[in-house]
């Protein structure tokens, strides 16, 4: 029996060289002693992202809600950990299929737990169909102070920088900022603006779009 | 009062018992008995006069509570029946049928079919009873049919067909012994003599069943007559199905079961002799149909587990009531009632407006315990409990089944999983899941049970890699 998983192992490893970055993994042991639950990625998944029901929209009030507020918790560790900011409803993301049970959350669940989230200020629709959504595990706000933050931390108060290099310059690597996505970026940067604390500009281009701080 | 009439008894839906081939015939509302003479009785008021071919039925009627007795006047007792007399004072008084009974010394009823009131022989006097009819019933159909049941003197040929047959058997034993020689018994008709008197008996048996038959069909009056006796036949059938498959000690082949079974079922469905009609209740009939109905039903409750679906009862009860069916307006409105009777069984309408017949005392709480610990089994978490499986366990119908577990549902017991392979209930894990603490998994909750549950089934869950 130990035979054949090695092998497996090792097939599956030279699989995963080429294959996408969140092929499930299990650990097994011998015996009855529970085994570790998947992970996509590097993202561990809680037990009961194996409880069938849990992919099932619930039409029971109390159950649906207990269920809903699971999901927002999921999604947003999720996005969090993963750095994803935008769900997009109609293709394929990892968190919303479960190929060990074989089961897949409906689009109307998915639009379900998304509008929750959208009802609590944690996302955001991007268009009226929808389609999209941004996730904002960082709220506006957060983001604008992590902002403030990167700026008093690395000096930059009265300097003046582009907005890509906010968010893939050297500075930003430690920080959450780094690989941000634009359109939170530009709403963070606006509200700041609007504090006083910055002033937006436009560059020669419009990936080039300059800031001057003035935290 | 209760010293005078002889007891009848009364089921505990308030329907009177019948005796043994007695058939209704007429039911009055609102009827007062009154003796002409007040010492012999007080007089009865206000209650339902129910006339069958062997007795005169009067039950207390009220629609709030129940009968649980009644007061009989066995038809033999009575000695005349008074023509009505049709006078102008008649015209402004309710309508009202005089009959004399015989009554024994003891000032009670003559009853013919107690040892002591025969012996003391025929009651020398007798008392003039009068019924008085109040109610809207129609009073000339009911002396009509009085007349009749009283001249049939059906309970006459019930005691000497019951005795006929015990002579029959005794001159049969008395045969067969042998008490001398010859083919031919003294009053010379044929004996039977062993095997070929067997024989000849099974033939005579035969022969009379057929012309019986022949009989029967050829005059739909004359059916209603033989009636009775198809269903004796029916029972005599049920009872040999009955004894032949017990006795069968080689291996018969699965067929001749199969169909002596369907023939048992079909048999059983034929039940009720007397059903209540139109005809002979009058405005109470949906009141006596409630009543009859939920006599009927007791027993195929028991048998679907106390949970029968309404459209299910319906079929069977107009399959034992053979002609004089109902109409499913009717059932319902019969079901309806039953809130304002104090019967054992009630009707119920689920979210889903499925519509069941099930008893009182049925409690929904024993059924969700029983599915809770159906859902907690090891096979049920690892794959949970479709309807079928529910109905397995529970030993009910899957439709009832899905209705118990809906509901369940709803209560928060147990969760729903839609998927390809159909749709299954898990128990439900939810309430036990912190979602500030979601890695977290109590040592002995029903969630570390689930996953204890679901990692033995090993292998079979994961798919390792896709290759």
């Amino acid at each position: 029996m130990f035979g054949i998983e090695v092998i497996i192992l090792i097939s599956s490893l030279r699989f995963r060289l080429e294959a996408e970055n969140f092929s499930p993994i299990s650990i097994y042991c011998e015996g009855s002693t529970c085994r570790e639950m998947q992970k996509l990625g590097d993202f561990k998944l809680p037990h009961f992202f194996n409880y069938p029901p849990y992919f099932t929209l619930q039409p029971v009030r109390e159950t649906r809600e207990k269920q809903v507020q699971l999901w927002k918790e999921l999604i947003l560790d999720y996005c969090r950990t993963q750095k994803i900011f935008v769900i997009k409803l109609e293709e394929e993301f990892p968190l919303f299929s479960n190929s060990v049970i074989e089961r897949t959350l409906s689009h109307e669940a998915r639009e379900a737990f998304l509008s929750a989230l959208a009802a609590e200020g944690r996302a955001e629709w991007l268009d009226k169909g929808h389609r999209s959504c941004l996730i904002l595990w960082h709220r506006i706000q957060e983001w604008a102070d992590i902002i403030v933050n990167f700026v008093k931390d690395n000096g930059f108060e009265d300097s003046v920088m582009t907005v890509e290099e906010i968010r893939f310059g050297i500075e930003s690597r430690r920080t959450e900022l780094h690989g941000i996505d634009r359109t939170i970026l530009m709403r963070a940067l606006k509200l700041l603006e609007q504090k006083g604390k910055l002033a937006i500009f436009k560059g020669t281009s419009t990936d080039d779009e300059g800031i001057k701080f003035s935290v | 009062m209760s010293n005078f009439f002889s007891k009848a008894e009364v089921t505990s839906s308030g329907r009177p018992v019948f005796l043994h081939n007695e058939v209704e015939c007429h039911l009055l509302s609102g009827v007062d008995l009154e003796p002409e003479d007040h010492h012999h009785f007080t007089p009865l008021k206000s209650g339902i006069l129910i006339l069958t071919t062997h007795r005169l039925l009067w039950l207390h009627s009220s629609s709030a509570t129940t009968p649980t007795s009644a007061s009989a006047i066995p038809l033999a007792a009575i000695s005349h029946i008074f023509s009505s007399r049709k006078s102008l004072k008649s015209v402004f008084h309710s309508p009202r049928i005089r009959f004399q009974v015989l009554v024994s010394p003891d000032g009670r009823v003559f009853d013919p079919g107690s040892g002591s009131g025969s012996s003391s022989g025929s009651g020398s006097r007798s008392v003039v009873v009068t019924a008085v009819i109040r109610g809207k019933g129609d009073s000339d159909g009911f002396l009509v049919k009085f007349w009749d049941s009283w001249r049939a003197r059906a309970w006459e040929s019930n005691e000497t067909s019951g005795s006929g047959s015990g002579s029959g058997l005794a001159s049969g034993s008395e045969a067969v012994t042998g008490t001398g020689g010859g083919l031919y018994s003294r009053d010379g008709s044929l004996r039977m003599v062993g095997v070929a008197g067997i024989l000849r008996k099974e033939q005579q048996m035969w022969e009379s069943t057929d012309k019986s038959l022949q009989d029967a069909f050829q005059d739909l009056n004359a059916l209603m007559g033989k009636a009775k006796e198809m269903v004796m036949l029916a029972e005599k059938m049920r009872q040999k199905l009955l004894s032949g498959t017990s006795s069968q000690t080689s291996g018969a082949n699965d067929e001749d079961m199969g169909s002596k079974e369907e023939m048992q079922d079909w048999l059983l469905s034929v039940g009720i002799i007397s059903p209540v009609t139109k005809e002979s209740a009058g405005a109470l009939y949906h009141q006596q149909l409630s009543r009859q109905l939920a006599d009927f039903v007791r027993t195929p409750l028991e048998r679907a587990g106390g949970m029968i679906n309404l459209i299910d009862a319906y079929c069977l009860f107009n399959r034992a009531r053979g002609t004089e069916l109902i109409s499913p307006d009717d059932m319902l409105q019969a079901c309806s009632l039953w809130e304002k009777f104090d019967v054992p069984v009630m009707l119920r309408k689920f979210d889903s407006g499925v519509m069941v017949i099930q008893n009182k005392s049925h409690s929904d709480d024993e059924v969700f315990a029983r599915i809770k610990s159906l859902a907690a089994k090891p096979e049920a978490l690892r794959n949970g409990v479709s309807p079928t499986d529910a109905a397995m366990s529970l030993g009910i119908a899957p439709a009832m089944a899905k209705e118990h577990l809906l509901t369940a549902e709803s209560k928060g017991l147990l969760c729903r999983d839609i998927s390809p392979d159909g749709f299954r209930f898990y128990i439900n894990l939810f309430p036990e899941i912190d979602p500030l603490n979601i890695y977290f998994v109590k040592d002995y909750g029903i969630c570390s049970t689930w996953i204890k549950a679901v990692s033995t089934s090993g292998f079979q869950n994961h798919a390792v890699i896709p290759l």
